[in-house]
């Protein structure tokens, strides 16, 4: 099986985030690998090991696990991370055209890498903690025209058979989907723990290669992608006015009460 | 006139509140179209009386079967056709997966977990934990926006739409993906966690005891949601957890109990209406946000709440 894992650098989310110039400030803060990306890395993993003669993934299982993602050169940290867990290789999309592109256009340059490398499945987390729209996956899968398997809960992959199928979890219940050879999947952060790196692994990782592509190495055009092109436009970005200052009492026998009160008085209760 | 379709959410026969907060918002735009894929699509429509709807679409189809995918067909077959100014759905992880592929096929802008949206398609966005508020608007294509249950308070109107079913053709792509088998949430006697207008959390502070917070939210009718923190020590179901990973919501009232209030909590709370704290430790900083704070132990507070409300109610 030939495996891909989208995976994106972001702002840490316990950082706190500004705009600027109405985009995410992205410079002026640490920057990880989005932690939902940890659970598809890992699941990609888990894949390969199960269906690998040394219950390992690498060169001997037969199998490979290839890193996609789009970000600046800095971004590499974020990679080095995911082939420290066990992905074989990685290759980033990187190119000042990119900077600002919208959801559309950073899954059109996606769909186009993953076009021209031949993968059997595309695993990707729910969203990323920075733009939180959770909507990449499924424009792949609709750019691609492959079988969508997202918000995975539990996957089983066949690979004799070349299909997979999944638990779909959403607020409204469960749906077990199941498709063949290619598909998209995302994965949710109930179905597994990520592992942390060994020292082997980051040692190994060291070696791995990451592969960096400029736009014109894909086939996507410059006046697809970037800021100039993204079909939405932020008129303004204003900090929230502070909440006002509430009421803050020490509980003293009837705390419970006094709140009541106030919900009372807020109509709420 | 600027034409709206709006896309019925709908599970079990029964229409989601949601769907009457997004026909409000088509009508203050323009004309509001309701899209309803059912296979019984009778049932679904008896109940869109009552919200603002001028015009129904009805498409029958393997929806149950296809899932997202063979929606978005739909959809973007009846965008085509009817050319409305904007497309608006329910911000939940199908819906939003619905609006990629409708944006995908329709050349169109997205914007997702809009607050509000205006008469001239510029939204509201609240990010970044609240902090910030953001206006947008989709410059290319028709707006497809997918707003936050609990945006708006739904306007009850009396009406008799008329109803135009639709012969939506499922593509291939669109049936790679089958659905064999379906089981609903499971529904205890409590309101879905997005779309209540209240909220009692739980958090660390629990020490895995919600029953003091489970008690109090039935005394209020409420969702009962949990801290990351609770969620990863099991104490809690995950479907439960409010915060950057989990769930946001934005309801009427939000009780957090014995929860610290981390950005990563706070991103999935900050914006509710009424934010009610109670906490140990009086460092806290969900005491910082909250409307009214009670620095004390939750396992006195919460019941004396609970009993104090029950009492009123008797």
């Amino acid at each position: 099986m030939k495996i891909a894992v989208c995976i994106k650098q972001v702002p840490d989310s316990w950082a706190e985030k500004k705009m600027a110039g109405g985009v995410l400030d992205r410079a002026n803060v640490d920057a990880v690998l989005n932690d939902l990306d940890e659970y598809a890395v890992e699941e990609a993993l888990r894949i390969v090991e199960a269906n690998s003669p040394t219950k390992e993934a690498g060169e001997a299982s037969g199998h490979s696990i290839t890193l996609i993602s789009m970000g600046p050169e800095r971004a590499t940290e974020a990679i080095r991370k995911a082939l420290s867990m066990g992905a074989d290789d990685a290759i980033l999309i990187s190119d000042p055209a990119l900077a600002g592109s919208d959801a559309l256009a950073t899954s059109l340059v996606l769909s186009e890498v993953i076009k021209a490398g031949n993968y059997d499945l595309v695993i990707c987390g729910t969203e990323s903690t920075d733009a939180r729209m959770s909507v990449v996956p499924a424009m792949i899968a609709e750019r691609l025209s492959w079988a969508q398997l997202t918000f995975a809960g539990k996957v089983k992959v066949d690979p004799a058979a070349k299909s997979v199928e999944i638990e779909r979890i959403t607020e409204f219940g469960n749906q077990v989907m199941s498709a063949a050879f290619p598909a998209v999947l995302s994965v949710i952060e109930k179905i597994n723990e990520p592992r942390y790196p060994s020292f082997k692994g980051i040692m190994a990782a060291k070696k791995k290669t990451i592969t960096t592509m400029n736009l014109a190495q894909t086939s996507v055009a410059s006046t697809a992608v970037g800021a100039s092109a993204a079909w939405s436009t932020v008129k303004d970005a204003l900090p929230r006015p502070p909440r006002g200052a509430g009421v803050k009492l020490t509980d003293e026998g009837s705390g419970g009460e006094k709140l009541v009160e106030f919900l009372v008085e807020k109509r709420l209760a | 006139m600027s034409s709206v379709i709006f896309l019925v959410d709908h599970s079990g026969g029964k229409v989601a509140k949601a769907s009457g907060e997004l026909a409000t918002f088509a009508k203050s735009i323009g004309e509001s179209i309701a899209v309803v894929f059912a296979s019984n699509p009778a049932e679904v429509i008896s109940q869109l009386n009552n919200i603002s709807v001028d015009k129904v679409i009805t498409a029958t189809g393997d929806w149950d079967k296809y899932g997202p995918a063979a929606i978005a067909d739909g959809l973007a077959q009846i965008i085509a056709a009817k050319k409305p100014n904007a497309l608006l759905i329910t911000s939940t992880a199908t819906g939003k997966e619905i609006a990629a592929r409708v944006a995908v096929k329709t050349n169109s802008g997205i914007i997702t977990d809009a607050v509000g949206v205006d008469k001239d398609l510029i939204t509201t966005q609240s990010v970044f934990g609240g902090s910030t508020t953001v206006h947008s608007a989709v410059t290319t294509g028709i707006s497809v926006i997918t707003l936050r249950a609990n945006s708006i308070e739904p306007v009850a109107a009396s009406s008799t739409p008329a109803v135009e079913e639709f012969a939506v053709n499922i593509s291939d792509a669109a049936k790679l993906a089958t659905i064999t088998s379906a089981t609903a949430a499971v529904k205890g006697g409590r309101p879905e966690l997005t779309e209540a207008s209240i909220v009692v959390s739980g958090g660390r502070g629990t020490n895995g005891d919600f029953k003091p917070v489970e008690a109090l939210a039935d005394a209020l009718g409420a969702a009962v949601g949990a801290s990351r923190a609770a969620t990863d020590a099991g104490w809690y179901p995950h479907s439960h957890q409010v915060g950057q990973t989990g769930k946001t919501v934005s309801p009427q009232l939000y009780v957090a109990a014995g929860i610290s209030g981390a950005i990563q909590h706070r991103a999935g709370m900050q914006t509710s209406k009424t934010i009610v704290a109670i906490n140990k430790d009086p460092e806290a900083p969900i005491l910082e946000i909250a409307d009214f704070a009670v620095i004390g132990d939750l396992f006195n507070v919460l019941p004396q709440a609970t009993e104090k409300i029950k009492a009123r109610k008797a």
